[in-house]
Order: structure tokens, then C-alpha cells, then sequence
């Protein structure tokens, strides 16, 4: 996901959903819950499959005063290690 | 106050598998009087609000339940990752399709070894030909797909065996979890407890597995507690994460504290939130006020909250005591025992295993 040409989407079977009884967007995966930031639920939103991640981050720029692309970057590969998260090949 | 994340309905315990290292009670005959579909369903709904987010469908057998499909649905409307966790027997085209279009996430299916005569022998019953049809069912109604196959000393040399399976069967993840000795094994621990060799060879097969398969299966492998140095932080700590409730509508911080001596709490009596929140049975262990030495002053006390409460209780009489697992509790020679009489290079036949019963549904809900 480090490659600003990357074009991340959701695993297979990995739901973003808004969970009201904490006020939270969490990943909802197979045997595992992720609660979000704000933040981090913003970029999710984003990784469609379609739009690459250096459009992700400049995207995000007006919306959030800060978005470091590393730290961006660092969020989805550890998704990504963990299987939540894809690369878009097509 | 923390919010449980995940709700372990074990819906009935009939069940057509014998497996002698199952987790369930040792006395069945308490849990006929089964909660019916529409208690399910409130519990659903009351979990929901509770936080819960992600619910697994087990047992017993939970296909032995009619209104399977029913609880499943309504799981899914309210939002909740739906997990099943089956043996696969009663897993029909028709009953996998209903599933399916109900919105059932994700199955999980056991295996009990490799090959057949092996895992029905396990098994107690012909089962391994019907779970791997059904396995392949699965992947081709695009669920993912989790095998799950406990490991004890009469599989565990066969790992490799079982990953060169689930590879075949496309599998997306694979758990290979260690016996933990509750229930029924617990009564069979001195015949299941593989040798420290048998747990050193599975490793280096596992190791390798993780290295060759990186990317397309995901293999946790659950390490033997009674071989570890630390003891397991177990379901994330007591009134933590998560939540179980029992057929009979118990509920229980997890599906083995019906044995440590603590108040009932049914949602028949009481709502979910009150028994999470207030509960003597779940406020019992929660946090760390109640810990003794060596564990109060651990730093690790935040990071394993003292281990199994229940594993202290069976072990040492008292519920409260560090769980001897950890080579620090005062009682470790108990556990170190047990695993000096596994060992040995060459495992000796164990002792005979005890079958669980073979329990028949009783419950209208449940289907013969």
C-alpha cells in the first residue's frame, strides 16, 4: 500500500459499518472488530477499489488540517497485513 | 465500563460428534430447557445495544436448531457479523443456500483430523467425507471459509497433513488451537496432552506453513497453555470483551464459568446490560481489585489479567488464585506434573477417552 498508485479497497467478507453504542466507525471481519478514529474511518471510506492512494490523502487534505501521507500509508499496511484490507489489481 | 464486542450464543448442546475434548459441561442434563426463538431474538436485540458487533453461532451442533436461519437473519439486520461455528453435519445444499440468503457471514467448520478413519474415529461418528463436502459448499457459495480442527496428541503429528487439506479445500484461514482442558477434557486431559516433542515438531510445521502460504491462508496456531510460561489472557479478561450465553439462557463471562461457584444470571430473569454490568458473576473476576500474589504486584497483571479463572478453580479448589499455568503462581508444580507425565520422546498410549454423550435434540426449536 506504500505505492502512492496503490488503489486499496476492503477484503472480501471486511465491513465498515458505524457502530452507534460507541459512537464509532469500526471493521467488522470474520473473527475480529477494529474500532476507528475519525480519521482512520475517513480513509476507509475512500479505499473504493477505485481511487489510488495519493488521491486518498489529497482528497482528505481540505478535511483534516493534518494528514501525513506515511502515517496514511503505515494505517492501511498494517490492515493490509492483517488481511483486511486489498490492493485493487484491476 | 468496557463494551462486549462479541456474543458466543451456543444455541443447543445436542450434537451429533463425541468428541472426547469437548468444552462443554460435563453434566448435559441441566440445558434441555432451551431458550426459544423468540428469547433469541431479544437477547440479539439486547446485545446489539450493548455494543456487541460481532456474534458466534455455536454449541452442541447449532444446525440442530430449526430457527438457525431465523436468529441468523435478525443477527444480520441488526448489524452483526454473523460467524458459524458447525461441524458441518446437518449442513444441507438447502439449509447452506437459506443461510446464505439470510446473511450468515462467515462459517467455520471442524475437522478432527486429516484423513478419515482418523477424524471420524475423533469424531465418534462418520463425519470427515460429510465436512469436507460441505467445506467445498461453503467456498463455492462465496463464504470464507475457516477449518478448525483442535489438536491433542492423537492428531497433533498430523498438521502437515491438515494444512496440505485445508490448501486443497481453499480455505481462507485455518485455526489450529491447542485442547484446552475444560469440560470433557478435562476429564480426558491425561490421555489428549501431546508430548513437548510432539508440540516442537508441530511448530517447525507450522512455521513453515506460514512462510509458504503468506498471503492466501491466515494460520493461527494456539499454543498448549500448559506448556507456556504465562498464562492465556483468557477471553481478553473476565467481563472484558466478550460474553457467552448458554442454551438454558445462562450467561456467563465464558463458556466454561458455569463450573466456578458464582450466582446463575439468566436473561429469562434479568436484562443483558444489567447482567454485564452488575452482575456478581461478571463483576467477580473483572479488573484487577481482586487479584492475589503474585499477580497484584505482575506486570503483566494488564496483560494476561491473571489467567483462567476457571483453569484456577478446577486445578487448585479457588477461583481467585493465580492460574497455575504461570511458572510464577505457587501452585505451578500441579501443571508442571502433568506435562512431565506427557512427555518423553516416544508418547505412550494414554489412558482410554471418554466419549462426550451423544446428546439428542429435546426442544421443540430443535430438529431431531
Amino acid at each position: 500500500m506504500t505505492e502512492p498508485g496503490a488503489r486499496p479497497k476492503l477484503a472480501p467478507h471486511v465491513r465498515l459499518s458505524f457502530d452507534p453504542a460507541r459512537q464509532r466507525h469500526v471493521l467488522q471481519s470474520p473473527e475480529a472488530v477494529t474500532v476507528l478514529n475519525d480519521t482512520g474511518a475517513a480513509v476507509l471510506g475512500l479505499c473504493d477499489g477505485q481511487r489510488t492512494l495519493a488521491e486518498i490523502i489529497a482528497e482528505l487534505k481540505p478535511r483534516y488540517n493534518r494528514v501525513p501521507a506515511d502515517e496514511v500509508s503505515h494505517f492501511l499496511d498494517r490492515l493490509a497485513a492483517a488481511g483486511r484490507l486489498e490492493a485493487n489489481d484491476g | 465500563m468496557d463494551r462486549p464486542f462479541g456474543l458466543l450464543a451456543e444455541l443447543t448442546y445436542a450434537c451429533p460428534l463425541q468428541c472426547p475434548y469437548c468444552s462443554n459441561p460435563l453434566d448435559l442434563s441441566g440445558y434441555g430447557d432451551e431458550l426459544t426463538t423468540g428469547e433469541w431474538l431479544r437477547v440479539l436485540d439486547e446485545a446489539r445495544e450493548l455494543g456487541v458487533l460481532q456474534l458466534h453461532l455455536s454449541g452442541g451442533e447449532p444446525l440442530q436448531r430449526r430457527d438457525l436461519t431465523e436468529i441468523t437473519r435478525h443477527a444480520g439486520q441488526l448489524g452483526l457479523y454473523t460467524n458459524l461455528i458447525t461441524s458441518a453435519l446437518g449442513l444441507s445444499a438447502r439449509r447452506a443456500t437459506e443461510l446464505r440468503a439470510a446473511g450468515l457471514d462467515h462459517v467455520q467448520i471442524s475437522i478432527q483430523a486429516d484423513e478419515a478413519a482418523r477424524s471420524d474415529r475423533i469424531a465418534g461418528t462418520p463425519s470427515f467425507e460429510r465436512k469436507l463436502a460441505a467445506a467445498r459448499m461453503v467456498k463455492k457459495l462465496d463464504w470464507p471459509l475457516t477449518l478448525n480442527v483442535v489438536l491433542h496428541r492423537h492428531n497433533v503429528d498430523r498438521i502437515a497433513g491438515v494444512l496440505a487439506l485445508a490448501e486443497e479445500l481453499e480455505a481462507d484461514r485455518i485455526e489450529l488451537a491447542h485442547t484446552q482442558y475444560y469440560g470433557w477434557a478435562w476429564r480426558n486431559r491425561d490421555g489428549l496432552l501431546p508430548g513437548r516433542d510432539q508440540l516442537e515438531r508441530a511448530e517447525a510445521v507450522v512455521r513453515a506453513a506460514r512462510e509458504r502460504l503468506r498471503g492466501r491462508m491466515e494460520i493461527i496456531y494456539v499454543l498448549p497453555d500448559y506448556y507456556s510460561r504465562y498464562p492465556k489472557p483468557c477471553m481478553g479478561g473476565w467481563g472484558r470483551r466478550q460474553l457467552t450465553v448458554v442454551p438454558n439462557g445462562d450467561v456467563l463471562p465464558c463458556p466454561t464459568a458455569h463450573q466456578v461457584p458464582l450466582p446463575r444470571a439468566s436473561v429469562r430473569d434479568h436484562a443483558l446490560a444489567w447482567i454485564w454490568d452488575q452482575s456478581p458473576v461478571f463483576q467477580a473476576f473483572r479488573g484487577t481489585d481482586w487479584m492475589p500474589d503474585p499477580c497484584r504486584g505482575c506486570d503483566r497483571r494488564e496483560l494476561d489479567f491473571g489467567g483462567c479463572r476457571c483453569q484456577a478453580f478446577q486445578l487448585t479448589g479457588d477461583a481467585a488464585r493465580t492460574d497455575p499455568v504461570c511458572q510464577l503462581s505457587p501452585d505451578h508444580e500441579i501443571v508442571a506434573a502433568a506435562v512431565r507425565a506427557a512427555g518423553g520422546p516416544a508418547p505412550a498410549p494414554g489412558p482410554a477417552l471418554i466419549p462426550r454423550p451423544h446428546v439428542r435434540p429435546r426442544h421443540p426449536e430443535t430438529s431431531s
